[in-house]
């Protein structure tokens, strides 16, 4: 399985939507993605993960990367996810205290 | 002894078929459906690893993987032939733990073209001893290269 990805907007938010696999293969496409979105301007970043099967650390260097670009742009980046499996990669490596998480989009969308 | 022996160019594309190799081994050994993901995440960390130092110091050379399951134990030994001590600060093998706290609040926005370079170092080795039931950090005795093994239970008791 490969990565799938797909952006949409919702008021002066952009969602990304990703599915599939996050590892070292697939982490530079969302990478590149993050960065695009970022580069034109979208600073509020809402990243769907719900249909994501995997997600490694290079997935993980990727997100905090993308964190840290919106930040220096007073951007946000929040997590949609529900999945335990990959909360859990969150939750032993500290990130949770890092990244909003949300149940839907909608919630994250709504975020302050 | 092992029951497989793999052998896989140092490519981040084979990092997949790698963790798939590992997962089937496991499933077939019995290993509990939980267990299964953390065996999964923690292989794909421990080849990540290793070819991501073969790619900068020894690309030609193959990583190696050896699965094993006796004794009631699942055992995935990933073993590189980087050369180890330059890197022991950045694997995180001879530095003390990362804080993640620190990682969103610093001001570096690594500029740098991999994803790690956002990671502090010793990030996956964190995640690996996090999932893993048991790891043993080993430098290969030729002095070049480290031996990464995990294990786990094959009951899914931990």
């Amino acid at each position: 399985m490969d990565l799938s990805l797909s952006t949409r907007t919702e008021g002066d938010r952009t969602i990304v939507v990703v599915g599939g696999e996050i590892d070292v293969y697939t982490a530079p496409k969302l990478r590149e993605q993050l960065i695009d979105l970022v580069s034109s301007g979208n600073y509020h970043l809402v990243v769907d993960m719900e249909n994501v099967d995997f997600l490694d650390s290079t997935g993980l260097g990727v997100l905090v990367g993308g964190l840290k670009r919106v930040r220096a742009h007073e951007g946000s980046l929040r997590l949609v996810c529900t999945e335990e499996r990959i909360l859990k990669i969150f939750r032993i490596t500290g990130l949770t205290k890092v990244f909003p998480i949300h149940a839907t989009v909608d919630e994250a969308v709504a975020a302050q | 002894m092992p029951v497989i022996d793999v052998q896989f160019s140092a490519l981040p594309a084979h990092v997949r078929t790698a963790r798939l190799v590992a997962s089937a081994v496991a499933r077939r050994a019995g290993v509990a459906d939980r267990v299964l993901d953390e065996v999964r995440i923690a292989v794909g960390e421990a080849c990540s690893r290793a070819v991501d130092l073969h790619q900068r110091y020894v690309p030609t050379e193959a990583v190696r993987m050896e699965i094993s399951d006796d004794r009631g134990r699942l055992g995935v030994t990933v073993i590189d032939a980087a050369p180890g001590a330059a890197d022991a600060d950045r694997d995180g093998i001879g530095s003390g733990r990362y804080d993640p706290a620190s990682i969103a609040e610093s001001a570096d926005l690594a500029a740098g073209e991999r994803p790690l370079d956002c990671l502090p170092d010793g990030f996956g080795l964190a995640v690996i001893r996090a999932l893993a039931d048991e790891v043993d950090i080993t430098p290969e005795p030729a002095g070049a290269g480290t031996r990464i093994r995990m294990s786990w239970a094959v009951d899914g008791v931990s």
